[in-house]
């Protein structure tokens, strides 16, 4: 696989949690605003790549009977290391974000990558997964949280366009964010399976 | 063969150990690291928020700590360069948040009038409960100026004069108990300050 | 008193799964059967109980008075690792019917935020203000979360059992159709809301 595949391929065709239906938790929960996406992604992005890059550097010192414990206290360590830095720096994402900071670590997203890809493969590529996969979960958050702030608080990353007279309440609450999940995991495989089908068709015609 | 097991076994307990122990030790210097700027920001904020509900005030302010329901509120007396009272802000707390617990500050003045309200910390609904937020809706605005010796400081429907937020009653409750715990405490402080 | 309204308020106000959205992932990949979702429930009940149990007393014992409370996400994450496995065994050894019937679930409730969640958000703030934080309390509030857990998964199970015959456009199969029950699922355990006061 090419150095930009193995980057790109988190985007859009094996995206984390549009497609791989990984890491539900936080595509519901913290998708209330555009800013606490943005947050949310960066935090998982940072942890997916340093566990990768750690994970792939230590896969022949690691025995395999305990690799799953040693990945988690990686990934634990590392998700600790980012809640502390939001915590100091930038406190009122934080407050936000609350406790699905730390429960980065059980996004089955950081483990499955680990246990997947980077104790399997290199340094480079590892670190280039990571970051893939890390970049397209935030791109999912934030169409999920763009959709959800614009209609049910009528702004956009804090900047109101909507009075809030004319808002629709129901998509920042709980509902909301299964509703417009589901909506959007369903244009993406529609989109999908139009592509493969036109693929197929121009496939037989060109036979 | 059996003492290649041992060997691995060995190995297993040592690799773990290693990693946890780099991992705690690498913990601990970020800790470090961050404690200042994590005890920073907290100090900047609740400074920022006390600046704000005690407007126009630039002296003295003296710190006390008073016991109220089984809770220690901290109290910020603004004084005065001639020793006289200025205001008084008031840490001030409730229980009965949708999310269990919201931290405010409030401003009274001299005779006890509101003058302004600021959210510390609060972990109210998106949507719903986080409209106690300035930056979310005005209906933390409808405190200022008004003195709680006549302004009930209770919901309207539970007979106060207090608009609450849209189906967010709760919050909005929580809220007018939050200042209510205020005012008991300035109404203390005040008395002590007379004395 | 104080307990029965934590308990409703646990079960029904603040469902984990429709209001908090923790343990999403069991919710969406174990709930296709009311059998095996009722499976999942119990095995989620116990380890939740059980975890919750340790982790608040090395909370109260050992984090906060060695001031360590920074490590609190590494030491809990590694407490519910081992005591799933432990759990494990010691079914396998001592009751091989149960075993039977939730093995299959143990290994994934390590990584169900469920269980790591709700250990943390008992540490946050005293659950019956009167208490201040005690281990009785956070392991009878973890109970009655794992309660609402089970009472959740195993509605949506019989819910997507239906689905099953229904005829729907093809991208909206499966997960996404899922997503959309569980959306109107969590309206309807809005109605709830304001029932009794939150801790």
């Amino acid at each position: 696989m090419s150095k930009v595949k193995i980057l790109t391929k988190g985007f859009f065709k094996e995206n984390p949690s549009l497609i791989l239906v990984l890491g539900m938790c936080p595509t519901l929960a913290v998708t209330t605003s555009v800013n606490n996406a943005i947050g949310m992604g960066a935090a998982t992005t940072f942890v997916l790549l340093m566990s990768n890059l750690i994970i792939s550097l230590l896969k022949n010192v690691i025995p395999d009977k305990v690799r799953i414990p040693c990945f988690i206290v990686i990934i634990a360590t590392f998700v600790s290391i980012v809640d502390l830095i939001i915590q100091g720096f930038v406190p009122a994402l934080s407050e936000s974000l609350g406790v699905f900071i730390p429960l980065i670590v059980v996004n089955c997203i950081v483990l499955g990558r680990a246990e997947a890809f980077a104790s399997k493969n290199g340094v480079i590529d590892s670190i280039l997964d990571g970051l893939g996969m890390g970049i397209g979960f935030t791109i999912s958050l934030i169409l999920v949280a763009a959709v959800r702030e614009i209609l049910g608080a009528g702004s956009f990353m804090g900047f109101q366009f909507i009075p809030s007279d004319y808002n629709i309440l129901i998509f920042v609450l709980a509902p909301g964010a299964f509703l417009v999940l589901g909506f959007i995991m369903a244009l993406m495989r529609h989109i999908i399976n139009r592509v493969t089908e036109k693929r197929k068709n121009k496939m037989c015609a060109a036979k | 063969m059996a003492q290649k097991k041992e060997a691995s076994l060995i190995k297993l307990v040592v690799v773990l150990t290693a990693i946890a122990l780099v991992a705690g030790l690498a913990l601990t210097g970020v800790y470090a690291l961050t404690k200042g700027p994590i005890e920073l920001s907290q100090k900047e904020k609740k400074d920022k928020a006390l600046h704000d509900v005690l407007p126009g005030f630039s002296g003295n302010i003296a710190d006390t700590v008073i016991s109220i329901d089984g809770e220690d509120v901290t109290v910020h007396k603004a004084i005065n360069a001639d020793g006289s009272l200025f205001g008084v802000g008031v840490e001030t707390f409730t229980k009965k948040a949708f999310a269990g617990r919201f931290d405010l500050m409030v401003g009274f003045d001299d005779d006890g009038v509101i003058l302004n309200t600021e959210v510390i910390k609060a972990g109210e609904t998106p949507g719903l409960g986080d409209k106690i937020n300035k930056s979310k809706s005005d209906f933390a605005k409808q405190f200022n100026g008004q003195d709680p010796a006549e302004y009930k400081l209770q919901v309207s429907k539970d007979g106060g004069d207090v608009d609450a937020i849209t189906a967010a009653t709760i919050s909005s409750r929580a809220y007018c108990d939050a200042v209510q715990r205020a005012y008991n405490v300035f109404k203390i402080v005040k008395e002590a300050h007379h004395e | 008193m104080e307990y029965i309204l934590m308990i409703i308020g646990a079960v029904l106000v603040n469902n984990i799964i429709l209001v908090q959205f923790l343990g999403i992932c069991p919710f969406l990949g174990v709930s296709s059967k009311v059998n095996t979702a009722l499976g999942m429930g119990a095995a989620v009940t116990f380890v939740m109980a059980l975890a919750t149990l340790v982790t608040s007393a090395l909370q109260k014992y050992v984090l906060v008075p060695l001031n360590i409370t920074f490590l609190q996400t590494i030491v809990f994450i590694l407490v519910i690792a081992s005591l799933v496995q432990m759990v494990e065994i010691m079914l396998k050894k001592m009751s091989p019917s149960l075993y039977k019937a939730l093995g299959v679930y143990l290994p994934l409730i390590t990584t169900n935020c469920a269980v790591l969640g709700i250990a943390i958000k008992v540490t946050e703030q005293p659950l019956i203000a009167a208490h201040g934080f005690s281990i009785i309390d956070s392991t009878i509030y973890s109970v009655a979360i794992a309660i609402g857990f089970t009472l959740a998964i195993v509605i949506f199970a019989g819910l997507r059992e239906q689905m099953e015959l229904v005829d729907i456009p093809k991208g909206m199969k499966g997960v996404p159709i899922a997503l959309i029950t569980a959306g109107i699922l969590a309206m309807a355990f809005m109605g709830f809301n304001g029932l009794v006061p939150l801790p």
